[in-house]
């Protein structure tokens, strides 16, 4: 508890709180992005640890550990309120000092190297005896944000003839259903390009799925897991995002089915680093783009974030929340804007009628914005010089809509580019000054805002680099949306299972 | 001063009932014109002309809709609008997307009462009266500033083509997003050189000039509260601050001197976004209309609240279920048509306000400012986006930066474009003042009223301020300058007293039309200006009744200010000169017989009879007509009744015991007093009171008003009868000589006191003599006004409470005595002035 709790203080859950947060990552359907395939990730066959702290790095977790986790995961929740009158402590933690914030923290090193558990202690060893009292399959993380749930599920791939034949066959029918199909349902989509193959979690092998749909659909997917007894399986469900809170009695009263639910930021942070640090089979997770501010020579370059901290995460689903990380456990949510994702898509259906967000990206990307937003130049004919702005900088977002002529005869692609537009500078704007006011210089930017998004991952780095002359650098993940929903998993793996 | 007024009110309101309440039924028309020869000539030619139709569609704030094309067709009331052109020079237009604002500066030529000494070696003067009342006239300088909607720009400019006789201007500076598309028109209508200047640049220098110049220019907007409106106090140090600008973008500006300021961000999401979005969502085309749509929506029909998501609060973060996650994030999901444009336009508005409310926060913290002006035609005095722009920066900063606003913050392009044209004369060097009599003041926000109406009620709208002759500065005595409230209660605050105060100036109102009247006897044309007089004064209660904060925190102070502004305006400089005359003359009469008597009292009886003295001197409330003959005949027997009429010790505010203590120590090195009235209060109550000063060795500097108030000593008056009581008083006389007596003017000419507004001239002599001791008499300076000053040396604060609802509320009867002496840091505790 002691632990637990110091782990949570540390986290400076607070800095500026928002009106206009989104809280959680979302996103919208689609198919996949560039990147993706690839070999084996860096150390396919080792165990790698999921945990923050020592104490729960246990997949053999005594019944005693057990409950003390459980009383974790609570008092993470019950102190949480109180972690937020506590932001400049947070802000004053450097994050050599939360490595030394409990028992067993030592693993926090091996972890974040990315090292296989099996090298450390013999204490941390996960046998396979080991993995069956740690967890009972089937694996999910959870993320249910306000547009969008992202499932992951990890497909063991090193089942045991024994297993099988011990397999309920309940599981098999989820695991079957899961990976031969694409598509759920009518809205529900895995996104096979980002699928993570032979990856080792707690002791045992296999595919990391990425599976998304609509928040809308969650009373159907709760009707499910009823329909399929998925209560019979003795596996816990572990749900962040806020659609944890908000369904939680839902899966309780629908399907039996009751929730550990996981702060989003904690989940999404978690994630984000287990993830770039597993790769992307074997490629970097993160990218850039190298002469951003040039058209014809800006690039995509991967990278990793080797030394990730201090930076500025950026998420941006429905909303945007905007946290400055110090560590994987210390990190304050500077603000968050509600001009996010959601702003975009719900804007976009209302002038243009179009119905998903790839739709309004498809329009988005044909259309011209300067038709709609009045730009310097056509206010001042030029640059603005006694101010340095260029006249092709936007004056005023929509400001030509002012004028009945000009609303009459725009097109429905200049509408969507300008609403992508306007979005996306806005939320640069706002990182840019958060990173300068928080002296961070690297921003990394996720959530599934910035799916198949690239007129706005492009003009992010643009915007950066910009006004930032070059001190800022904005940074991508290909797993733009699902770091929460990975977090909730490696949660689950820590955790020992409900009786 | 005062109690002129005020015994209006507990003697004479009889006299006026009647005639209050008929008059009340009239309208106040148009017609009440400065100068009256002028105006009719101006009227013939008043012109009625319809604007182009293209003119009206820029910006597209009244484009198109035939509702408004009667909009476009404007009589010009000449008397109204455009005043004094015919001496206007240096013109300067801010012409923006909707609204155009000329300025220019002007001379106003009005009479003012001088008074001059009789030359008394020809002993065969016509009469005994010591000094003679002329009317001469003056020439001051005024600064108009009109604000109207750009569809009656040429039908303007036209107006102002015809008025112009002065023909030395050559140029017009213009400034404002409109200037360059309309540069050919004003150089075809005037014959005028158009030189522009940079938009930021004249914001900026408008706003130093109403942020130095207008006191309660700047306030915060609280929707809920009793009075919707905070007045800030004038800062001594008005930098370093920041401006958010909220035009069709937002600029963000940093201003840290006169000519020191930085862009240092912006944002494209401003106002052009509300209203260019709005217009596409909800097919509504004027900004006023999308404004009055949000003022009716529900915006969580649209937007996805953080409850959406978490089904309540986001307890961890402190976020609560109400706050919005995500802007229009519920629209990509419901039925198509599903949503009301009032509902969408809220959202719309919820989503701008609260982007700049965030950004401007970011920027304050990065540059550590706390004070941020929030100023564009998305401000601009609606009170919905007011209140959600103040909504969200307490939000982002948790109340530690407030929003404010500027009362005049549609006029600082056209101020600024003004003053960059008027360098060469410096008007910076010059203190300047509003006058309450030629400025709309701030409209009306009422939720009630329809926006349509605001719209037209703001077609013409007015600013003018005046050159105050001399520079003022604050009392270098005051303990906090920037904490410094001259007022004692803001009416606009308290609603019980502005309903009296009010109701009582209205009464008055006739009383005031008949002295000024009575002080023009030969002058036929009086009664008309007079009446004019009336009807202007009576607009500016009745507006000030549905629109308490239109000139700043309404307070008695303001009440009393505007109507000597009226008065001016009408020719009436000093309706009380006759009166002050008789009394003057009358009780120079007595002095000597009552220094004699005071003389003969032992040092104690003394001391005590003086402070008796003044108070009598100010009970006086002989302009009440029942008594002011008596007065006229003896006012040795007037003085010793208003004695009688004092309330006894203990008064209702009581330290003359800590004060007469004090007189027993070490005199004081030099005593600043603020006199009162004319007659018994200054020659028989104040002037033995300072001569026992001076016995002391106590150095006295006389403050009085530099223009006239009511029937207080001015300046010129106080320098004559102070000559002629030197003549009769060798004390007084050596004190004269030897430069321990002074006479210096306040700067002001109100009947109440602004220790922030003060002559220069006085502030250096306070400072030179080492002034310890601040001496204020009467109601109107030491009870409406300073009742709650601290200064940084004693002071001593003398009135008679001689109203009786006042004095009610005081908790003590009429002619109670209010007797403050205060030591700074000694702590002898301000008595509670109101009850609990």
């Amino acid at each position: 508890m002691d632990t637990a709790e110091s782990v949570v203080d540390k986290k400076g859950a607070s800095g500026p709180f928002h009106v206009n947060n989104g809280p959680s990552p979302r996103g919208f359907h689609g198919n996949g992005s560039c990147c993706g395939g690839g070999s084996s990730p860096a150390a396919p066959e080792e165990a790698h640890h999921l945990h923050r702290g020592g104490e729960d790095a246990e997949c053999n977790g005594s019944p005693a550990k057990r409950s003390r986790l459980r009383r974790r995961t609570e008092s993470v929740k019950r102190n949480r309120p109180r972690t937020a009158q506590r932001s400049n402590m947070a802000l004053s933690v450097s994050p050599k000092d939360t490595s030394t914030s409990g028992a067993g923290d030592q693993t926090t090193g091996p972890l974040i190297e990315g090292q296989p558990c099996s090298t450390t202690e013999p204490h941390y060893r996960c046998t396979r005896n080991v993995v069956e009292m740690c967890r009972a399959f089937p694996w999910f993380g959870m993320d249910i944000g306000g547009t969008l749930v992202k499932l992951v599920y990890f497909e063991p791939v090193d089942v045991t003839a024994e297993e099988e034949q011990e397999e309920v066959e309940n599981l098999k029918s989820i695991r079957r259903y899961l990976t031969s199909n694409v598509a759920y349902g009518k809205t529900g989509v895995r996104d096979v390009h980002l699928e993570l193959r032979n990856l080792t979690m707690c002791g045992r092998t296999g595919n990391l799925h990425f599976i998304r749909f609509p928040t809308q659909a969650m009373p159907r997917f709760i009707q499910m897991g009823r329909d399929k007894n998925f209560s019979s399986l003795h596996t816990t469900l572990c749900a962040t995002g806020g659609g944890a809170y908000k369904f939680e009695n839902d899966f309780r009263t629908m399907a039996d089915l009751e929730l550990l639910k996981l702060d989003e930021l904690d989940c999404l942070i978690r994630g984000l680093l287990f993830v770039d640090r597993v790769s992307f089979n074997g490629h970097p997770e993160g990218y850039y783009f190298q002469n951003p501010s040039d058209t014809e020579s800006c690039v995509k370059k991967t990278c990793t974030l080797d030394n990730p901290f201090p930076m500025l995460l950026v998420n941006i689903g429905s909303g945007v929340s905007i946290l400055a990380v110090y560590s994987e456990s210390d990190y304050k949510r500077v603000t968050g804007t509600s001009l996010g994702g959601g702003t975009f898509l719900g804007l976009c259906c209302l002038l243009t009628g179009c119905e998903t967000f790839e739709e309004a990206l498809e329009m988005a990307s044909k259309g011209d914005s300067t038709n709609v937003d009045k730009l310097v130049k056509d206010i001042y004919g030029g640059d603005y010089e006694r101010f340095g702005l260029q006249g092709s900088a936007v004056a005023s977002s929509f400001g030509h809509m002012m004028s009945k002529e000009k609303r009459d005869s725009i097109s429905k692609e200049d509408l969507a580019r300008a609403t992508l537009v306007t979005i996306t500078n806005n939320i640069g704007s706002i990182a840019r000054m958060c990173a300068v006011n928080e002296k961070i210089e690297r921003v990394v930017f996720v959530g599934n805002f910035l799916r198949i998004n690239t007129v706005s991952t492009k003009l992010l780095a643009y915007a950066m680099d910009f006004w930032s002359k070059g001190q800022l650098r904005a940074l991508f993940l290909e797993h733009e949306g699902y770091f929460g929903a990975v977090g909730a998993l490696m949660e689950l793996l820590k955790t020992s299972e409900d009786p | 001063m005062i109690n002129q007024f005020f015994t209006c009110q507990s003697c004479c309101q009889c006299q006026f009932k009647g005639v209050g309440k008929t008059r009340a039924s009239e309208i106040p028309t148009l017609t009440d014109a400065p100068h009256v020869a002028r105006a009719r000539t101006l009227a013939r030619r008043a012109r009625s002309v319809r604007a182009s139709p293209t003119m009206a569609e820029c910006g597209g704030l009244h484009s198109g809709s035939r509702r408004h094309t009667m909009d476009k067709s404007i009589t010009l009331p000449p008397d109204e609008i455009f005043r004094n052109l015919e001496n206007a020079k240096r013109f300067a237009i801010d012409i923006g997307g909707s609204l155009t604002k000329l300025a220019y500066y002007s001379t106003v030529q009005h009479k003012v009462a001088k008074v001059r000494s009789f030359d008394h070696t020809a002993k065969e003067a016509t009469s005994d009266e010591l000094y003679e009342i002329t009317m001469q006239e003056e020439v001051t300088a005024r600064l108009h500033f009109i604000k109207f909607e750009n569809a009656y720009i040429e039908t303007c400019l036209d107006f102002v083509r015809d008025h112009l006789v002065n023909t030395d201007t050559k140029v017009i500076k213009a400034t404002g997003g409109g200037a360059h598309k309309f540069k050919e028109l004003i150089e075809r209508k005037l014959g005028l050189r158009v030189d522009k200047e940079d938009e930021m640049t004249c914001l900026i220098k408008g706003c130093n000039f109403v942020l130095r110049n207008i006191p309660h220019e700047a306030f915060v907007y609280a929707k809920h509260a009793d009075s919707e409106f905070r007045f800030q106090t004038t800062q001594p140090d008005i930098f370093p601050y920041l401006l958010v600008n909220i035009g069709s973008g937002v600029s963000i500006v940093k201003v840290e001197s006169e000519d020191k300021f930085e862009r240092i961000g912006g944002s494209s999401i401003g106002g052009g976004t509300f209203w260019g979005l709005g217009a596409l969502l909800t097919k509504t085309k004027r900004f006023d209309e999308l404004l009055q749509l949000a003022s009716k929506g529900q915006h969580t029909s649209v937007d996805m609240l953080v409850k959406d998501i978490y089904g309540g609060s986001y307890g961890s973060l402190g976020l609560t279920g109400d706050l919005i996650a995500s802007s229009f994030g519920k629209s990509a999901t419901a039925d198509k048509g599903g949503f009301s444009k009032e509902d969408m336009a809220k959202s719309l508005l919820h989503m701008i306000s609260n982007d700049i409310g965030q950004l401007a926060c970011l920027y304050a913290k990065l540059h550590s400012l706390s004070r941020v002006y929030f100023g564009g035609f998305f401000i601009r005095g609606h009170p919905v986006t007011m209140h959600t722009i103040t909504y969200s920066i307490n939000f982002f900063t948790k109340g530690e930066v407030q929003a404010l606003f500027l009362r005049h913050e549609g006029y600082l392009g056209a101020i600024g474009a003004f003053l960059k044209g008027a360098e060469e004369d410096n008007p910076n060097q010059y203190s300047w003042g509003e006058n309450y009599a030629g400025s709309s003041g701030l409209m009306s926000v009422s939720p009630d009223m329809n926006p349509m109406q605001r719209a037209r009620s703001g077609t013409f709208d007015m600013l003018e301020m005046d050159r105050l002759e001399r520079k003022l500065v604050n009392l270098p005595l005051l303990q906090d300058a920037s904490s410094y409230i001259p007022d004692t209660v803001d009416l606009t605050e308290d609603a019980l007293a502005r309903e009296y105060w009010l109701y009582c100036f209205e009464e008055a109102l006739d009383g005031v039309v008949k002295r000024a009247l009575a002080s023009q006897p030969d002058i036929p044309e009086a009664a008309e200006r007079a009446e004019k007089f009336r009807q202007k004064y009576r607009h500016k209660l009745q507006t000030l009744r549905h629109q308490p904060f239109a000139y700043g925190s309404l307070t008695v102070r303001s009440l009393l200010d505007t109507r000597e502004h009226c008065l001016n305006e009408f020719n009436f400089p000093d309706p009380y000169s006759k009166i002050k005359q008789r009394e003057n003359d009358a009780a120079l009469k007595y002095y000597q017989k009552a220094v004699q008597s005071l003389e003969e009292l032992s040092w104690e009886e003394r001391q005590f009879a003086l402070v008796r003295g003044v108070l009598a001197g100010n009970v006086f409330d002989w302009g009440a007509k029942a008594v002011s003959d008596v007065l006229e005949s003896d006012p040795e027997f007037g003085f010793e009744q208003a004695k009688r009429q004092l309330e006894e010790r203990p008064w209702l505010v009581d330290s003359y015991d800590e004060w007469f203590e004090r007189l027993k120590g070490p005199p004081h090195k030099c005593a600043l007093f603020f006199v009162d009235n004319s007659g018994v209060d200054i020659i028989l109550g104040v002037m033995p009171f300072v001569r026992e000063l001076l016995s002391r060795g106590t150095e006295v500097v006389l403050a009085s008003n530099s223009s006239p108030a009511l029937n207080d000593v001015t300046n010129g008056e106080l320098q004559i009868l102070t000559e002629s009581i030197a003549a009769m008083d060798p004390v007084i006389r050596a004190a004269l000589g030897e430069d321990r007596l002074t006479l210096v003017q306040s700067g002001s000419s109100s009947p109440c006191l602004d220790l922030s507004r003060l002559d220069k001239v006085l502030a250096m002599v306070v400072r030179e003599r080492k002034t310890d001791l601040v001496i204020i008499e009467g109601m109107g300076r030491a009870i409406h006004t300073n009742y709650y000053a601290m200064l940084s040396c004693e002071s001593l604060k003398m009135a008679v409470i001689k109203n009786s609802w006042l004095a009610d509320r005081l908790g003590g009867k009429l002619f109670s005595v209010v007797f403050k002496y205060e030591v700074p840091a000694a702590g002898i505790d301000s008595p509670a002035l109101t009850p609990s």
